[in-house]
């Protein structure tokens, strides 16, 4: 079981860097240049960083769920 | 706008005993009653791990939306706040959606759909902030993304906690142990009248357990699973705390998790062909050694040996404990910036 418990603690730090990351380097990221569309493209640029870091976070943990997991099956 | 009696500290906690006690009382005695009227009626479904053919009465989730209601009505009635309004409406919306697939199952797409629109409840009546707070960094302002996760946040949270609802009390029982790790988390942030909102959350679950705990007389279903799932999620939007209320739903997010990237596609999990786990002669789960059928929490938990029902439920609520724990520590470091 502390295979699984390990999965969690791992979850869990993945969460705290990954907003260290949205907030850090992310929030202060501004487009300019553009008038008016100025926000709206500065969110659509946050938003698609923000998906390709959650695509790459599910992807990580599949690979280490593989790990893990397929290890406890074949002991 | 809360009237400025309601910071006061006694006062609080006088009405959270007020809340308490009615969630409690309410979902507590309307089991019973919904008990024998199911049996009565025919309402009932098996309880696939028992030795003896077991029916149980099904659902308890009129029970559940019952107390829910009533206790929040209650602290309404003192503190008129929308987010308490946005907690009823959206807990509402999930037992209605979970009542129609309780009565005839429903597609694969039809709960994340219709859940997604519940969570439009929350928009319309302006309950929540823009800000994604992460513990140690501080906030990030996403207005338009935002929306995006409070959507996510009502169908993941609802889906999650129905997905667990697989075992005699642990659907209950584990919302009884996130509520109360979401409560503390809320207390630690100094956000006190949203803590007191999430009392019902616990008392309700902790009377429906009452019943639902191992061998089981009620089970939820999808119309209790619903509320307790949706109605945590909403607290956590209402209250600002999205990532602490993850982090105290890990075990049911990887349960999720494991069952979306084996099937590879949104179904329920009635419809999967090849079986996580299989009965054996003496009545205990058993992980099957299909690698490819990795699917659920419950499999990895009796992958090493065959657990009794019991067993694997008191598993999965010590993860839940443990869950809670690392929320409560990252409320904690929320105070801390690097």
């Amino acid at each position: 079981m502390k295979e699984l418990y390990a999965f969690m603690v791992l979850m869990w730090a993945m969460i705290i860097i990954g907003g260290g990351i949205a907030v850090v380097i992310l929030g202060p990221i501004s487009i300019t240049g553009y008038g008016e569309l100025d926000p709206t493209l500065t969110s659509v640029f946050k938003g698609g960083v923000a998906v390709l870091m959650v695509i790459l976070w599910i992807y990580i943990l599949s690979k280490i769920k593989g790990l893990i997991f397929k290890k406890i099956f074949l002991e | 706008m809360a009237p400025e009696y309601a910071t006061d500290p006694v006062f609080l906690g006088v009405i959270a005993v007020l809340v308490s006690a009615t969630a409690f009382a309410t979902t507590y005695m309307l089991t019973s009653f919904l008990i024998k009227y199911l049996r009565k009626n025919g309402c009932t479904v098996p309880d696939s791990f028992k030795k003896e053919k077991t029916m149980v009465a099904h659902p308890g989730g009129p029970a559940i939306i019952a107390g829910v209601l009533a206790s929040e009505a209650v602290l309404y009635g003192f503190l008129q706040e929308t987010a308490i309004l946005a907690v009823m409406a959206v807990s509402f919306i999930a037992f209605l959606i979970g009542l129609v697939d309780d009565k005839r199952p429903m597609g694969g797409w039809y709960k994340p759909l219709t859940l997604a629109g519940a969570a439009v409840a929350i928009i319309l009546l302006g309950a929540y902030e823009t800000n994604l707070t992460f513990p140690m960094f501080g906030n990030v302002s996403i207005p338009l993304l935002y929306m995006g996760v409070l959507v996510m946040m009502i169908v993941v949270t609802g889906n999650t906690v129905n997905s667990i609802d697989v075992l005699n009390g642990v659907a209950s029982g584990y919302m009884a142990i996130a509520g109360t790790s979401l409560a503390i988390c809320l207390v630690i942030v100094g956000n006190y009248d949203i803590a007191v909102a999430t009392l019902p959350l616990i008392f309700v679950s902790l009377a429906f357990y009452k019943y639902h705990k191992f061998p089981s007389r009620i089970f939820p279903g999808d119309s209790g699973a619903l509320v307790l799932g949706c109605m945590y999620g909403t607290i956590a939007i209402v209250g600002g705390v999205e990532v602490l209320a993850a982090i105290a739903l890990l075990p049911a997010i990887i349960n999720s998790f494991l069952f979306l990237s084996g099937v590879k596609q949104i179904v329920e999990y009635r419809k999967i062909k090849t079986k996580p786990t299989i009965i054996t002669g003496d009545f205990k789960i058993k992980a099957t050694r299909n690698l490819d059928a990795l699917t659920s929490l419950l499999q990895i938990i009796t992958a090493k040996a065959p657990m009794t029902e019991r067993q694997v439920a008191g598993t999965i609520l010590r993860l839940g404990v443990f869950s809670g724990i690392l929320a409560i520590i990252t409320a904690f470091l929320s105070g801390v910036r690097i």
